[in-house]
C-alpha cells in the first residue's frame, strides 16, 4: 500500500450566481415550481436561439483571474452533443478547444508546506435540467428550471496526491469563489459539485496509471471517502495482478463503495463542433484589466493580515479567512467593538461549534456583525458574564435581535451591586459550613465550589469577579 | 381585371386611389386559392377564414383612421418552418404534424407590425431538406407552369403559391438555394439575403450558419419592399448584423450603365442544360445593351462548394434536429420499453428518409476520428470560397450565373436519386457558403414553356445594388407580361 502513490484530478462545476440564465432571461433562483423558470429558449422550442449573458463571461473571467489563469481574448462556444431528457436541445453549449481561462493555479497548505495545484482550464457552459423519478408512477418527469443555469467548469491538472489534498483544494476553491462572489457554492443544492478522477501508480513511476472517474459528487466527505475507497480498490486490483479499466464509477454513500457504471467502450462521442448560433467571444485588454482591478481581497491576503494586524494564530487565521462570510463578520464586528481577540474566540469556538452541530454554512448565520459586536461589548462592560454571553449567542442563532434587548427580556443582566452580591455570599456561606471549614483548612478548591453555588442560585447572573473577591474577603474574616 | 395578377406595389396604388379595398383583395386571393389549390397543393395550413376576418377588422380600422401603413391588410404566405404563434408550424414533417409554436418568429412580429395578413403556411421539403418539395410528409406541390413538374424546393410551396397567384408574395428560407431554385423553377423572383441581414429567431433551424429567411415575390420591386420589412438587427439573434437599416427601394430604378458584371465560366460548363445556357447568354446580351460591362472570369474554388456545403449543412442539421426527441413536443412513438427506444422509435417514425440520411451524414462527419478530415476541412474550404468571392467583388458589382443547371424536372424523376438531387444545388450553394446575397429572376422559358432563372450574386450587405441590377434586367425583358403559368395537366 505504501509503495503506491494516488493521483487525483478534479473537474469542479460551480453554478454562477447571475440573476438570469446563460442564454435567456429566465431567473436562476433555486426551488421554484417545476418548469416555471422556462421559456422557448431554455425549453429548446424549434427556432429559438441563444444569446450569451455577458455577466457569465464577466464572472468566469473573475474566477480565472482569482485563480491566476491566463484569460483568452479570443474564445468561443461549442456544442457537446448527447441525448438525455434533461438536456432539451440534445446538446450542451459549452467550450471545447478555446476556453475562457487557462493555465492557472491554486495554492493549498499541506504537511510539507505550500503546494501549487495547477488548473488546466476554466470554461463556461450551461447546466441541464433535472429528472424526477419518484413523483409519477407512469415514468419520469422533467423539470427544466435548472436548464441553462450558468456553470463554470474548473479542471485541475492531476496534481493532487491524497484525499486530504483534494479536500484542501476544494475548500480553497470554494472559498475563492465565495470571495469573488461569483457562486454561492451551496453544495447541498448542487451549486458546487465535482467529477473526481483517481488513478494509482507505484512510487517512482513517471507514467500515470489508468484512471477511473466518479461524477457529480457534492459533499467534501463523500469525495474524501470515495477517493480513499477507489485508491485502495485500484491498488488491490493491481496487487492481485489485475488491470484497471478506464471507466465511470458510481459512488454509493450507504455501502461506502464504488460501482462500475459504464466502461470506455460505451464512452459517448460528443461530436463537439463550434456553436453556429453564437458569435465568437472577443475580450479587450481593457475589459480584462478592469475586472482585475476590481477583484476583491482574496483569502490568502486576508489571512496574512489577520496574522500580522490582529495577531491571530495561524490556525485561527486560516479558519476565519477560509470563509468570506466569517472573515467579513470578524472584521466588521472587530471594527465596532475593538476587541479582535474576543470576536475571534466567539467565531472559532462557539459559532463554529453551532455551525457544525446544525450543519449550516457560515453564509447562513442569521445575525450580523453589529449584533455580535454588541455581545462582546456587553461582556467587556460587565453587563453580562461570558456564560450568559453563550446563552445570548444561542438566542442570536434562534431569533436574531439586539443582544441588549435579549438580556432585558430574559432578565439576564449581571448582578454587580455590592449589597446584593454580599447578600448572596452570606447566604451561601451559611448554607455550606463544610466548605467554609475545608477552605480554612487550606483546600482552595472549596472556593470554586462556593462561587459555583452562588452562580447557580443567581442563574449565572452574579458578577463572577465580584463574587470571588467577596468570598475571599468574607472567608478571611 | 384579375386582382391577383397585380404586384403588391400595384395593389398599394389601387388602394391609395380607393379603387380597391382590403376586403376586395382578400376575397380575390381566397377565390384564387379555391380555384387553384386543388391542382397546385402549395398549402400545409390554409388560413382563409381567419384571413377574411382579419381583413374585415383591418379594413374597419383603416376606415376609422386607426391604422395607417402602406402594407396594412396585404396578404402573405409563410413557409411552414417559420414559427407562427398559435398556428401550426410543421416543417412539412410527421415529427411536427401537430406542433403549435408558443411564440412568433421575429419576421412574423415584423409582418404583424405592418398589419399584413397571413393567408397560410406553405409546403416545403421536410425540414427544408430537398430541392423539389417532394420530401414533404403531407403532399407534393405541383409546378403551376406544368403540374407534372416539381416546383423546386425546399420553398416549393412558397414559390408555387406566388406563381399561381394564390398569395401576392411569400416568405421562404434558403440554406443552399431553397428560395432561389424554386423561384427559378416557378418563374418568380426569390432573394436570399446576406447571412445576418434577416433575423433567424423563430426559423426552425436546418443549418444555422447557412440559413436565411428571404422574400419570394412577383417582381424585384416587391422583393425590395418585403426585404425592407423583414431585415434589421435582432437582439434575439446574435448572428444578425448590427448595421444601419437601408431602404432597398431607394436605388432600385437607377441606371446601371457602367456596372461591372462578372461571369464565372465554371458555372456554364458541364452539366448545364443547353437551353438554360442559351437563355443566360441572351441575358448577358441584354445587360450589354443596358450599358453594363461584362467580363468572364474564373471562380475555380466553386467546384468544391457542393461537397463543403453538404458536410457543413448536414453536420449542423444532425445537431439542430436532436431536439426532436419525443420528450417535450412533437411526435412520440406509441410503444417503447425504455428511454433509448423512446428516442429511436420516435425519431425513426417521425422523420422521413431524406432527413434521416442527412442526420446520419452529419453525425458521421462530426464523429471523432473523422472531424478533421471532413468538418474541419470543409470549414477551411469555406474560408477559401469566401476569399475567392471577396477577390471577385473587388472587380465586379455582381456575379451572374444560372440559378439551376436545369429547368423544373418531372415529379418522381429524381426523388430516388439523392446524389442527382444534390447536384441541382450546384449553382446556389456557394452563395450560402460565402454568406452572400443572391437573387433569382426569370430570364426566359425553354421549348417546353418552363421558366429559366438567372442568379445574380452581390457583395455582403449590398442588396440595394443587387436589386438595382436585377430590376434593370426585369424591366428590359418584361417576363411577366410575356409569359404566364398555364397549369398544364
Amino acid at each position: 500500500m505504501n509503495d503506491y502513490e494516488v493521483i487525483i484530478g478534479l473537474e469542479v462545476h460551480a453554478e454562477l450566481s447571475t440573476k438570469t440564465k446563460i442564454f435567456c432571461s429566465c431567473p436562476t433562483s433555486f426551488g421554484a415550481e417545476p418548469n416555471t423558470h422556462t421559456c422557448p429558449i431554455c425549453m429548446a422550442m424549434p427556432g429559438a436561439l441563444p444569446v450569451l449573458n455577458e455577466k457569465v463571461v464577466e464572472y468566469a473571467v473573475k474566477a480565472g483571474l482569482a485563480t491566476n489563469c491566463e484569460i483568452s481574448k479570443n474564445s468561443k462556444n461549442d456544442r457537446k452533443n448527447y441525448f438525455y431528457p434533461d438536456l432539451p436541445k440534445s446538446y450542451q453549449i459549452s467550450q471545447y478547444d478555446k476556453p475562457l481561462c487557462e493555465h492557472g493555479y491554486v495554492e493549498i497548505d499541506t504537511k510539507e508546506g505550500k503546494k501549487k495545484i495547477r488548473l488546466l482550464r476554466i470554461h463556461i457552459e450551461e447546466d441541464a435540467g433535472k429528472l424526477n423519478h419518484d413523483e409519477f408512477a407512469g415514468g419520469s418527469l422533467v423539470d427544466l428550471n435548472r436548464a441553462g443555469v450558468p456553470l463554470i467548469e474548473i479542471v485541475s491538472e492531476p496534481d493532487l496526491r491524497s484525499s486530504e489534498e483534494a479536500e484542501q483544494y476544494l475548500k480553497k476553491l470554494k472559498s475563492i469563489l465565495e470571495y469573488i462572489e461569483v457562486s454561492d457554492c451551496k453544495m447541498q443544492e448542487g451549486s458546487l459539485r465535482a467529477d473526481v478522477n483517481v488513478s494509482v501508480r507505484k512510487k517512482g513511476d513517471t507514467k500515470f496509471g489508468t484512471r477511473t472517474e466518479m461524477k457529480n459528487m457534492n459533499s467534501f466527505r463523500s469525495i474524501v471517502r470515495a477517493i480513499e475507497y477507489e485508491a485502495n480498490r485500484q491498488i488491490d486490483v493491481l496487487e492481485d495482478g489485475g488491470t484497471i479499466e478506464q471507466e465511470t464509477r458510481r459512488w454509493d454513500e450507504v455501502s461506502g463503495k464504488t460501482f462500475s457504471m459504464r466502461d470506455k467502450e460505451d464512452a459517448e462521442d460528443y461530436r463537439y463542433f463550434p456553436e453556429p448560433d453564437l458569435v465568437a467571444i472577443k475580450l479587450s485588454d481593457e475589459y480584462i484589466e478592469n475586472i482585475r482591478k476590481n477583484l476583491p481581497e482574496l483569502p490568502e491576503s486576508r489571512k496574512e493580515r489577520y496574522l500580522n494586524e490582529y495577531h491571530l494564530s495561524e490556525k485561527d487565521s486560516n479558519i476565519i479567512s477560509s470563509s468570506k462570510y466569517l472573515a467579513d463578520l470578524f472584521e466588521q464586528a472587530t471594527k465596532i467593538c475593538n476587541n479582535a481577540k474576543a470576536v475571534n474566540n466567539w467565531i472559532i469556538s462557539d459559532i463554529s461549534r453551532i455551525l457544525n452541530e446544525t450543519e449550516t454554512e457560515p453564509i447562513e448565520i442569521p445575525f450580523d456583525s453589529n449584533q455580535l459586536a454588541k455581545l462582546v461589548i456587553l461582556i467587556d462592560k460587565g453587563v453580562i458574564s461570558s456564560s450568559i454571553g453563550k446563552k445570548v449567542l444561542v438566542e442570536l442563532f434562534e431569533n436574531p435581535r439586539d443582544p441588549e434587548e435579549i438580556i432585558k427580556e430574559k432578565g439576564w443582566i449581571q448582578i454587580s451591586d455590592e449589597g446584593a452580591i454580599k447578600e448572596i455570599v452570606m447566604k451561601i456561606l451559611e448554607e455550606n459550613p463544610q466548605s467554609v471549614s475545608d477552605y480554612k483548612a487550606g483546600k482552595d478548591k472549596a472556593l470554586g465550589f462556593l462561587v459555583g453555588q452562588a452562580m447557580k442560585q443567581t442563574k449565572g447572573k452574579a458578577n463572577p469577579k465580584m463574587l470571588n473577591e467577596m468570598f475571599i474577603e468574607e472567608l478571611k474574616k | 381585371m384579375d386582382i391577383t395578377e397585380l404586384t403588391v406595389h400595384e395593389l398599394q396604388e389601387k388602394i391609395e386611389k380607393k379603387e380597391l379595398t382590403i376586403k376586395d383583395i382578400m376575397q380575390a386571393y381566397i377565390d384564387k386559392i379555391d380555384e387553384k389549390e386543388k391542382d397546385v397543393q402549395a398549402f400545409v395550413t390554409e388560413l382563409k377564414d381567419e384571413a377574411k376576418k382579419q381583413a374585415e377588422e383591418i379594413q374597419d380600422k383603416i376606415d376609422k383612421g386607426e391604422i395607417k401603413g402602406k402594407l396594412a391588410g396585404i396578404p402573405i404566405g409563410i413557409k411552414d418552418n417559420i414559427c407562427t404563434k398559435g398556428i401550426k408550424t410543421t416543417c412539412s414533417s410527421h415529427m411536427l404534424e401537430n406542433f403549435i409554436s408558443p411564440y412568433n418568429a421575429t419576421v412574423m412580429e415584423k409582418i404583424n407590425e405592418q398589419n399584413m395578413i397571413n393567408l397560410g403556411k406553405l409546403n416545403m421539403d421536410e425540414f427544408a431538406m430537398g430541392g423539389s418539395t417532394e420530401y414533404s410528409y403531407f403532399k407534393k406541390t405541383k409546378n403551376p407552369w406544368n403540374l407534372n413538374k416539381v416546383p423546386g424546393g425546399s420553398s416549393g410551396g412558397s414559390a408555387a403559391a406566388v406563381s399561381a397567384n394564390m398569395v401576392p408574395w411569400a416568405l421562404g428560407s434558403d440554406t443552399g438555394g431553397s428560395i432561389r431554385q424554386p423561384a427559378s423553377f416557378c418563374g418568380v423572383v426569390g432573394l436570399k439575403p446576406t447571412y445576418g441581414l434577416v433575423s433567424r429567431y423563430g426559423l426552425v433551424a436546418f443549418a444555422s450558419s447557412l440559413d436565411q429567411i428571404g422574400p419570394i415575390a412577383k417582381d424585384v420591386e416587391d422583393t425590395a419592399i418585403l426585404l425592407n420589412i423583414i431585415s434589421g438587427h435582432d437582439k434575439k439573434d446574435t448572428t444578425s448584423a448590427n448595421i444601419e437599416k437601408k431602404d432597398y427601394t431607394l436605388n432600385l430604378k437607377k441606371d446601371i450603365k457602367g456596372k461591372k458584371i462578372g461571369v464565372p465560366k465554371e458555372f456554364f460548363g458541364e452539366g448545364i442544360n443547353l437551353e438554360v445556357k442559351e437563355s443566360l447568354e441572351n441575358a448577358i446580351q441584354t445587360y450589354k445593351n443596358l450599358g453594363a460591362e461584362i467580363e468572364e472570369f474564373s471562380l475555380d474554388i466553386a467546384q468544391y462548394s457542393l461537397a463543403t456545403y453538404y458536410i457543413i449543412a448536414c453536420a449542423e442539421a444532425s445537431s439542430n434536429l436532436g431536439r426532436f426527441d419525443g420528450i417535450r413536443y412533437g411526435y412520440r412513438a406509441k410503444d417503447f420499453k425504455n428511454l433509448k427506444e423512446l428516442y429511436t422509435k420516435s425519431r425513426s417514425e417521425g422523420f422521413g428518409a431524406e432527413v434521416k440520411r442527412r442526420i446520419i451524414l452529419g453525425t458521421y462527419v462530426l464523429s471523432s476520428g473523422y472531424y478533421d478530415a471532413y468538418y474541419k476541412k470543409a470549414q477551411q474550404v469555406r474560408t477559401l470560397v469566401m476569399n475567392e468571392f471577396n477577390k471577385a467583388f473587388e472587380k465586379y458589382d455582381v456575379i451572374l450565373t444560372p440559378t439551376s443547371p436545369t429547368v423544373a424536372f418531372d415529379i418522381g424523376s429524381k426523388s430516388n436519386n439523392p446524389l442527382e438531387m444534390y447536384l441541382a444545388d450546384i449553382c446556389t450553394v456557394s452563395v450560402n457558403i460565402a454568406g452572400l446575397p443572391g437573387i433569382s429572376i426569370p430570364c426566359g422559358i425553354d421549348k417546353q414553356g418552363m421558366p429559366i432563372g438567372m442568379q445574380l450574386v452581390g457583395n455582403k450587405f449590398e442588396e440595394d445594388k443587387l436589386l438595382n441590377i436585377a430590376y434593370a434586367f426585369e424591366q428590359a425583358i418584361q417576363f411577366r407580361k410575356n409569359y404566364k403559368p398555364n397549369f398544364i395537366k
